[in-house]
């Protein structure tokens, strides 16, 4: 765990335990070791014990605000979406007896239970098609009313495509999203978080990878009060291929948090996490914890996980958790790193010393440390309004 | 024609415990179009004059004066300083991850001129001085000096200083760890940059190979914080013949 403010400061292993718990910890609190997929799992909330935030899952999340999400009722009807027409993409409310509900994972805490208990149909997106299809589904008309949800993305046996979730408008939402990347498919998934500021919003993403499968998820979250979105992958077939990537801009008073799990089940499967934030204003937080578990049949896992923080002002807090778990030995390679850092003052000296005046030096340095996540989002006109939406942000900036 | 003039400079920086002295009274006046090699055994504070013109925040100076043109450099902002004419070739240059080297020398120059340039002549300007300094295109693509080798670093640096013609070009070390072909590709550049834009240089170096390719008007010997003799580019060769030795011994004596 990493908080600022901290001159640039490097998690470097072997030296002490993570301040999250670890070896030398003394207190009576700390959680038993527990290998990560043996989580107790239920679809029914009242199964999971009351929440007091103290738990592992919940002690970095500010509880009030998610609250109603944990423990009151939610509304869990059809809501307004648009989707873009495309051959071979189907869009539509499913019954919660659809066959895919349930088939990549199940809820880990109260609130994804909560959602998953509430909804009445899911929305499920189909991809069929085996040229490169590009769709949009877009949120905007939520309310801000509790709200449970349930989501299908389905990417058939070789289909290709480019899915994006764009979310928008108020919202007090948890959800549910399950993602099947068949055989041989090439999904790209986009989740981008560029709701109004007051909206919460908890979600738990569940995918599986099927055989020579490629999977690629970015999750972009700019706009909320609370953004709490953890995405679970299992590598379920040889050749299955993850990347997970995330980017995140929290201001003055926002909190968002990403807990990625990456479970290696077969073997010769292939994992890269790679997330990178910004936080800027007084109570800027952000979390992000990276699990990834290789397990015991899963030979020749390469997987590496990383996360990037920069610090752009006083009164912000980081925490960067990441996790690994082995369970057998013989793998390609495993690894994972985290910093947590100001402004390179050396960077800023370089470029203001071929005239560029220091407020544009910061914006420069900023949008060139996040673009290397933006560079991944190749969905049409995407890239180039995200790009736009990280400089809105940067106005934000205080030189 | 410019002047740059320094006067009795006195720069200090900050070390455990305390500030040490690094420049001791330092007179040097360089004009526009004239070579000026500054040359000293390590530790001698070359580079902290190097990076005091530029306005770097770790030097701070005590005393003395900078000036360009009768303007008081020590008042500006580094970036002021680069717009002021003023350029510092870096011994180690940065990387800057997420910013392209086309991005990057465009807001430079616009910077700089105060301006867009126009697109075409210069992306023209760009590819015939890349050729000119056998960089690659796809170097344009590039994250600045992300992943360069040490080589591709100071022609990247001696690019920048042909493309933003600066009245004055401090290069600071710009031959160190460079092999004789790259020595002779980027002395080649500040001589191109000199003889089109009258460049004035101020040369630093520990050796005097980089002299073969570059002739200097002037030598500065660095000792200690000051400049213990001045002479022709004649002090150059006696250098290649007897070292710093000379004035070690002077300077622990004196």
């Amino acid at each position: 765990m990493t908080s600022a403010p901290a001159a640039e400061s490097v998690v470097l292993h072997g030296n002490k335990a993570h301040s999250d718990g670890g070896w030398d910890a003394t207190a009576p609190s700390v959680v038993p070791v527990q290998t990560r997929s043996d989580r107790f799992k239920s679809t029914d909330p009242s199964a999971f014990p009351e929440v007091l935030g103290f738990e592992a899952e919940w002690k970095l999340t500010p509880l009030k605000l998610v609250a109603p999400l944990i423990n009151d009722t939610l509304d869990g009807s059809i809501y307004e979406y648009s989707a873009t027409e495309g051959d071979g993409v189907d869009v539509a409310w499913v019954d919660r007896t659809d066959a895919r509900i349930g088939s990549t994972g199940l809820p880990e805490e109260k609130a994804s239970a909560n959602a998953w208990s509430s909804f009445e149909k899911a929305l499920a997106v189909t991809i069929s098609s085996e040229t490169h299809v590009d769709v949009t589904v877009s949120r905007s008309g939520l309310g801000s009313a509790a709200r449970g949800a349930h989501t299908i993305i389905e990417a058939k046996p070789n289909s290709i495509s480019t899915v994006v979730l764009q979310n928008n408008g108020p919202a007090l939402l948890s959800e549910n999203v399950e993602i099947i990347v068949g055989d041989g498919a090439q999904l790209t998934l986009v989740s981008v978080q560029e709701w109004d500021e007051d909206a919460i919003h908890l979600a738990s993403h569940f995918a599986t990878v099927g055989r020579d499968a490629r999977f690629r998820h970015i999750v972009v979250s700019l706009g909320g009060k609370v953004i709490r979105l953890n995405p679970s992958t299992h590598l379920v077939a040889p050749g299955a291929d993850a990347e997970l990537f995330g980017l995140y801009f929290a201001d003055a008073g926002q909190h968002i948090e990403q807990r990625v799990y990456v479970e290696h089940v077969a073997e010769h499967t292939k994992s890269r996490v790679n997330y990178k934030g910004a936080l800027n204003g007084e109570g800027a937080r952000t979390v992000w914890v990276g699990d990834v578990l290789i397990g015991a049949k899963a030979a020749g896992t390469d997987t590496y996980e990383q996360n990037r923080n920069l610090v752009l002002s006083e009164g912000t807090r980081a925490d960067s958790v990441p996790n690994l778990e082995i369970e057998t030995g013989d793998i390609l390679g495993a690894g994972h790193a985290s910093a947590t850092g100001r402004f390179d003052d050396e960077q800023l000296f370089y470029l203001q010393a071929r005239g560029i005046t220091e407020r544009e030096a910061r914006r420069l340095v900023v949008l060139g440390f996040l673009s290397e996540i933006v560079q991944k989002v190749d969905a049409g006109e995407l890239q180039d309004r995200l790009k736009l939406a990280i400089e809105a942000e940067l106005l934000g900036v205080s030189v | 024609m410019s002047t740059l003039v320094i006067k009795n400079l006195q720069v200090s920086v900050d070390i455990e415990g305390g500030t040490k002295e690094i420049l001791k009274g330092v007179d040097l006046s360089v004009e526009q179009g004239s070579i000026h090699a500054i040359m000293g055994p390590n530790g001698s504070g070359k580079s902290t004059l190097a990076y005091t013109i530029a306005g770097h925040p770790k030097y701070h100076v005590t005393g003395g004066s900078i000036t360009l043109d009768g303007e008081n450099v020590l008042k500006m902002t580094v970036d002021a300083r680069a717009r002021a004419g003023l350029f510092l070739a870096m011994q180690y240059p940065v990387e800057i991850p997420g910013v392209t080297v086309s991005n990057f020398l465009r807001t430079a120059k616009t910077a700089i001129d105060g301006e867009a340039p126009p697109l075409r002549p210069w992306l023209k300007e760009v590819k015939e001085s890349m050729g000119a300094l056998r960089i690659d295109k796809a170097f344009s693509d590039r994250n600045v000096n992300e992943g360069f080798s040490g080589g591709e670093k100071k022609r990247h640096e001696i690019l920048q200083l042909e493309l933003l013609k600066p009245k004055f070009a401090i290069l600071d070390e710009t031959d160190s760890g460079l092999d004789v072909d790259a020595l002779k590709i980027v002395s080649e550049g500040v001589n191109r940059a000199h003889e089109t834009t009258g460049l004035g240089v101020l040369l630093i170096t520990h050796y005097t190979r980089i002299l073969r390719y570059i002739r200097p008007d002037f030598v500065h010997v660095f000792v200690d914080g000051r400049v213990a003799e001045e002479g022709g580019p004649e002090l150059a060769d006696r250098l290649e013949n007897e070292g710093y030795d000379r004035y070690l011994s002077d300077a622990s004596v004196g």
